[in-house]
């Protein structure tokens, strides 16, 4: 049942080949055996995943069941569920059952989808290896001695691992798209403001985009379906049309222009990994795709900029943690002040702290202009580039992270190495622009994602890029040896 | 960038965080290796450059003055750390 893709689920489920609780009992119960070894979930929902798995049932059973009704699926634990637990993997909501559902869930479960659990992911999705979770990092099926990316770590492993067939992500500066690569998956980052932000627990307001983490762009069409729209209670969500993402998987690509940025393929590229990209890029220009070398000249600008907007945003957005209406209080606070300092001492990790700190100071009286107003100044940079590349190319590719699947423990000391494990996933969130990971390939055993920009709202394109492409090949079939 | 003990004291108090002594000097050491990054940006040409604070260069959007939401606040309440007769309860503000 584990191998199937969402489209065969679904015909099963609606055939009577199987009952959606037994599909979501076989995926509980995989959780169960291999959860410990990797540490993907959080929080396992069994009995109302069992409940919604009845109540899809009675659905099928009376034949009006949507697409996608009785299909399991993991949320990354950074979308409010209600009535369930929703901790950001941080000390400091460990105690937060939320009263209300993000958007993507309230969706989610009125096409009828099971809620499994809610997947582990680094402290307020700040990191790229999913080591700073409260809840201890989570480990890659690929080799359980190296991470799986982050921050949506968790939910990438339990993909991985065949834990769930589909799964949530967010991403603020390559979230979905480096553990997709790291995790030999399909993840897909939609233009800002497609999908609903609303009950989102916010990190970067200005950066952060959920997505689906898949086991094909087929799969990942058919949940983004779903996800896509505009909502009124985000008020950065846009008010446009969604298509259907299933209907132009299968368009030619005859005549693409791919553009290929020349600051991403510099000889500081791992010339392993380099080979694998240059032969997934033959195989489009074979499909009828031109290639062409484009030049994104302020690129270098990405990952400064955004070490200054993603911190100052969530030292704004974080100050809400203040341990007075919900989440982590102190033991016995002796004034309001000691209040707030303990609480939120207590409850935030190291690289949180390190993040609110940088952005306290970075906003902070006579340093504004300095930092972040420079830094929205190189956002622009960086955004014209890619508005001058996509006049002469329609989907820009490059490597999805500089390397595989790096040790646990490698990069935590020094965190502005762990800042330049998203060197080539950054520049498209400060762009707002869309991006996704797909399996290209293996280096000594672990998988190398390929991943695809597209122009604002050009999601469906770059889902029919990743179609095609896995129509010919087989590398998103892949699974782990341990986890079959 | 060199930010030195005190700093680290102010932005720490800036920022409400209560942070162990003995952890000042790495703090210090992460935020200035993180801001020599950042120093990257002085060299960047952004004269007459607008800002970007929204990809799409929207628009707060607005919406008419009506009631959307109803209160559910002894909802809210029962996750809070501490209340009172329908309030939220913190140390003694005022003498």
């Amino acid at each position: 049942m584990h191998n199937k893709s969402l489209s065969e689920l679904s015909t099963a489920l609606h055939n009577g080949d199987f009952t959606s609780v037994e599909l979501t009992q076989h995926y509980l119960d995989r959780i169960k055996t291999h959860n410990d070894e990797i540490n993907a979930f959080i929080t396992i929902c069994e009995d109302t995943a069992l409940e919604q798995a009845r109540a899809a049932d009675i659905q099928l059973q009376q034949k009006t069941a949507g697409k996608l009704t009785g299909i399991p699926l993991a949320h990354k634990d950074i979308f409010c569920t209600q009535g369930i637990r929703t901790s950001c993997a941080s000390k400091m909501l460990d105690n937060f059952i939320s009263p209300y559902d993000a958007t993507v869930v309230e969706k989610i479960n009125t096409a009828g989808m099971v809620t499994l659990g809610k997947t582990n992911m680094d402290e307020f999705a700040m990191g790229s290896s999913n080591e700073t979770s409260f809840y201890g990092p989570v480990k890659n099926p690929w080799d359980t001695d190296r991470v799986p990316g982050g921050s949506s770590g968790g939910s990438a492993a339990a993909m991985a691992a065949r834990l769930a067939p589909i799964a949530t992500g967010t991403d603020t500066g390559g979230s979905i798209r480096q553990p997709a690569a790291l995790c030999n998956l399909t993840g897909l980052k939609p233009t800002y403001g497609r999908i609903s932000r609303y009950g989102m627990i916010a990190f970067a307001s200005s950066l952060d985009q959920a997505g689906p983490m898949a086991h094909s762009a087929e799969d990942a069409a058919l949940l983004l379906n779903v996800m896509a729209g505009f909502d009124e209670r985000d008020s950065t969500s846009v008010d446009r049309d969604v298509p259907d993402y299933s209907t132009t998987l299968n368009d030619s690509l005859e005549g693409l222009r791919i553009g290929l940025p020349k600051e991403f393929f510099s000889d500081d590229l791992d010339p392993q990994i380099a080979t694998v990209i240059d032969t997934a890029i033959k195989h489009y220009e074979s499909l009828g795709a031109t290639v062409k070398e484009i030049t994104l000249p302020n690129s270098g600008l990405s990952v400064p900029t955004y070490y200054v907007v993603a911190p100052a945003e969530c030292s704004s957005n974080l100050s809400r943690m203040d341990g007075v209406r919900f989440g982590h209080r102190c033991d016995n606070p002796k004034d309001l002040d000691d209040l707030y300092n303990r609480s939120r001492g207590e409850g935030f990790g190291e690289e949180v702290k390190r993040r609110i700190m940088i952005g306290t100071y970075a906003l902070s009286a006579g340093y504004y202009d300095a930092y972040y107003l420079k830094a929205q100044q190189c956002r622009r940079l960086i955004s014209d580039d890619f508005k001058q590349a996509f006049n002469e190319v329609d989907v820009i590719m490059s490597p999805t992270a500089p390397t595989t699947a790096f040790k646990t423990g490698e990069k935590t000391d020094d965190p502005v190495a762990m800042y330049l494990a998203d060197i080539y996933t950054i520049s498209t969130n400060l762009a707002g622009l869309p991006g996704m990971s797909i399996p290209a390939g293996f280096v000594n055993g672990l998988p190398v994602g390929l991943q695809l920009i597209g122009n604002y709202f050009d999601e469906a394109r770059l889902l029919n890029i990743a179609h095609k492409y896995q129509q010919e090949t087989d590398w998103h079939k892949q699974t782990p040896e341990n986890f079959q | 960038m060199s930010l030195d003990k005190t700093e680290i004291e102010k932005i720490a108090h800036l920022a409400r965080l209560a942070i162990d002594e003995n952890d000042i000097p790495d703090y210090a050491q992460d935020l200035n290796n993180i801001f020599d990054l950042v120093e990257q940006l002085s060299d960047a040409d952004t004269n007459n450059i607008k800002p970007m604070a929204h990809p799409l260069d929207a628009h707060q959007r607005l919406r008419s003055d009506v009631v959307s939401e109803t209160n559910q606040r002894e909802k809210f309440q029962t996750i809070a750390p501490k209340t009172e007769a329908g309030v939220y309860l913190v140390p003694q503000v005022i003498e």
